[in-house]
């Protein structure tokens, strides 16, 4: 990290000071970040990291940007993520976790935490709540879809926060990101995959690896849900891989709900 | 001498995940020295619940962000027990390969990101980018090294994508295969480098009698599968996995312990060690030996050297295993899947320890329980003897309080927590 004024095209740009946090979540966004070994060091230039408990020692308030990872399950999380809002000038949900709730609201679909809790820690007391997304408590300024982040993005996403140019997620689904990158379809290899309902800018990557889309990214702005169904039955891809597929970030709630009454009935295991 | 103490540390920096050290000290006696895990539960084991099999390795690769391919491939080992299906010797092949090279990336990025700061008296790593080029280069080329071949053999990283019961849904290109053996080869004078950085690094003298368990080998140090051993004796099979672990419940931590022969035991690369120390590389013993590192040793800040050595073992092992794959044509990547119902087991060394997955599976293939047993979760309860010892030694030999924070925080981070994976 060089401390001399950066300047882009002539015009100084500043280092604006950023935080990172984590709520419930595997960490792993933020360790995108660092396994970014290529340009990580370009990268720091750009920031002024005062807060990344994860990788630092030293500790601040003081910041413009907080990158929030995770999703909010617990009511301590709720009020950090308040100070969070009330301390920051932006506030980026970072990965999908923070902007969906991730594969943590899971357990919402049981409808019945008590279940849920005794489970896991039999008759010990534990506090836990639905699994949601950051934007249910504090308003969002900024999205970064994935699961996990795609570092290629984060970094164009963060040199233009920092240029002050705007932000845009890609409006089209993965489908077409697939189709430019010539892979074979996922369907005529007889796997389930949401490519053509979720939003792009990954590149496609699990296609690109012949796993089919699990829809991290949520959905599309135009998602055609009745289409993908019937495509998937054409090719006789069950019913049940489409939900479990849909249901597995949060990105496709609202759709899943539609699709699927909520089971009110407990698990068939351990009750 | 200062009799009284109060050492209170929140959300402890440079460790996955978010755990407390408390200490309290009242005339010249210890009141309590403590470990505490505040993580938040996410409730894996029930998201699992009712979910068919494939769904498996992608959720609970997601348990955590640094070793997310250990959590897949245990998985997957977990379901193929179930199912009775023995994976290809392509498909082990290029399974060890992978968890290698998460383990050096895992591995490099513990002690250059996390450790080497409180050695060269930094907060983070950032400063010595400006103070220590060389050192940060070296890190960030031996950590993109591993991650590249992660890329290449399981298609991603984190969170990998190409990696599914019963094989992988494509292959490496061999020549990108021989192009990262070349690359292993020529990143043993970083490993050299490595070791004489940590050589100059004055570890804490201390040590407390410990259980070590780990898998035992069978043929090489051991990885993937087999048996489960502990240096106190106890040898069990994969499938008996819950005689090892003993999991129980404590106030003090949203994590389970465990306990086997002792109050506590174990588990990580200073265990591996102690347990298979014959069966490292050459070029591994030779390190350990040149750190004075032999089994059994007890001293916890030891694990630091242990992952040192391991990153020599998994960087030679894996040019010879990418010269078996190159040597023969490739075969089919993946066999097809019949669900059958019933129980399986998988036990994968992850870069922290030994980590266990079990599903028990109805005729369809759903997932009627699931259970995760997971390497931190197993040191927590040692984390917190050490702790106590430690904090007694330095009390009776008159340290400062700032040097018992900072010897307190050094020893949760030498066993290297993943603290949210360990709650999971």
């Amino acid at each position: 990290m060089t401390t001399g004024q950066r300047t882009y095209m002539g015009v100084p740009v500043p280092r604006p000071r950023t935080a990172f946090f984590e709520l419930s979540s595997c960490e792993g966004c933020q360790l995108q970040l660092l396994n970014n070994e290529a340009t990580l060091l370009d990268f720091l230039d750009l920031l002024e990291v005062v807060e990344f408990r994860e990788a630092m020692t030293e500790h601040s308030d003081q910041y413009e940007i907080a990158f929030v990872e995770g999703s909010i399950t617990r009511r301590d999380e709720v009020l950090r993520l308040k100070k969070i809002r009330k301390d920051a000038r932006l506030l980026v949900a970072f990965g999908t976790c923070a902007c969906f709730g991730g594969v943590n609201q899971l357990k919402n679909r049981f409808h019945d935490l008590a279940w849920v809790k005794k489970a896991v820690y039999g008759k010990q007391a534990v506090e836990t709540q639905e699994a949601r997304p950051l934007r249910d408590f504090v308003e969002v300024d900024l999205s970064i879809l994935g699961c996990p982040v795609r570092k290629e993005e984060v970094e164009k996403i963060v040199t233009n926060l920092v240029l002050g140019k705007s932000v845009n997620l890609p409006k089209f689904p993965v489908c077409m990101e697939c189709k430019a990158n010539r892979n074979v379809c996922l369907f005529d290899l007889g796997e389930a995959c949401l490519g053509p309902v979720t939003r792009a800018g990954c590149d496609a990557w699990c296609p690109n690896n012949r796993a089919g889309c699990w829809g991290c990214r949520g959905p599309a702005d135009e998602a055609n849900l009745e289409g993908l169904e019937l495509v998937m039955k054409k090719y006789g891809i069950s019913r049940e891989s489409l939900l479990d597929r849909l249901e597995c970030f949060g990105g496709f709630e609202s759709q899943v709900r539609h699709l699927r009454r909520p089971s009110r009935k407990k698990p068939r295991a351990r009750g | 001498m200062k009799l009284s103490r109060k050492i209170d540390v929140q959300h402890l920096t440079r460790v996955e995940g978010h755990g407390n050290i408390s200490i309290r000290v009242r005339n010249g006696a210890l009141q309590h020295a403590r470990w505490e895990v505040v993580e938040t539960p996410r409730f894996f084991e029930a998201m699992l619940v009712d979910k068919k099999w494939d769904n498996a390795p992608w959720i609970c690769g997601r348990i955590c962000g640094i070793c997310s391919i250990g959590h897949t491939l245990a998985s997957i080992r977990a379901i193929e027990n179930a199912f009775n299906m023995v994976p290809t010797k392509q498909t082990q092949t290029l399974r060890l390969l992978l968890k290698h090279m998460e383990t050096l990336q895992s591995h490099i990025l513990h002690l250059y990101f996390l450790v080497a700061p409180d050695f060269l008296n930094v907060g983070s790593i950032f400063p010595l980018i400006e103070s220590h080029p060389d050192v940060v280069k070296r890190a960030a080329g031996l950590k993109l090294l591993a991650n590249d071949t992660c890329d290449l053999v399981g298609g991603r990283r984190l969170h990998p994508t190409r990696t599914v019961v019963g094989g992988f849904t494509m292959l490496p290109d061999k020549k990108d295969l021989e192009a990262v053996r070349h690359r292993l080869e020529e990143s043993r004078s970083d490993l050299e480098s490595t070791a004489e950085l940590f050589y100059s690094f004055a570890l804490p003298a201390f040590a407390r009698e410990t259980e070590f368990v780990s898998l035992g080998a069978s043929d090489g140090y051991p990885f993937i599968g087999g048996d489960l051993v502990s240096s106190d004796g106890v040898r069990k099979a994969e499938h008996d996995y819950r005689a090892m672990t003993n999991e129980y419940l404590v106030e003090q931590s949203t994590s389970k312990w465990s306990r086997l022969s002792r109050q506590s035991f174990a588990v990580g690369a200073l265990a591996r060690l102690n347990n298979n120390f014959p069966h490292l590389s050459t070029g591994a013993r030779k390190m350990a030996e040149a750190f004075g590192l032999a089994p059994v040793n007890h001293n916890p800040f030891m694990n630091i050297v242990a992952q040192l050595v391991e990153c020599v073992h998994v960087v030679e092992e894996s040019t010879g295993l990418i010269s078996e794959v190159l040597d023969v044509p490739w075969t089919r990547p993946r066999e097809t899947v019949v669900p059958k119902r019933g129980m399986g087991v998988g036990a994968v060394e992850v870069p922290r320890g030994i980590l266990y997955h079990c599903y028990e599976f109805d005729t369809k293939g759903r997932i009627r329980r699931a259970d995760c047993v997971i390497p931190t979760s197993q040191n927590h309860a040692n984390i917190q003897h050490d702790l106590e010892a430690l904090t007694l030694q330095y009390v009776s030999e008159g340290r400062s309080d700032q040097e018992i924070e900072r010897a307190a925080q050094m020893l949760v981070r030498s066993y290297d927590p993943c603290i949210s994976c360990s709650v999971h």
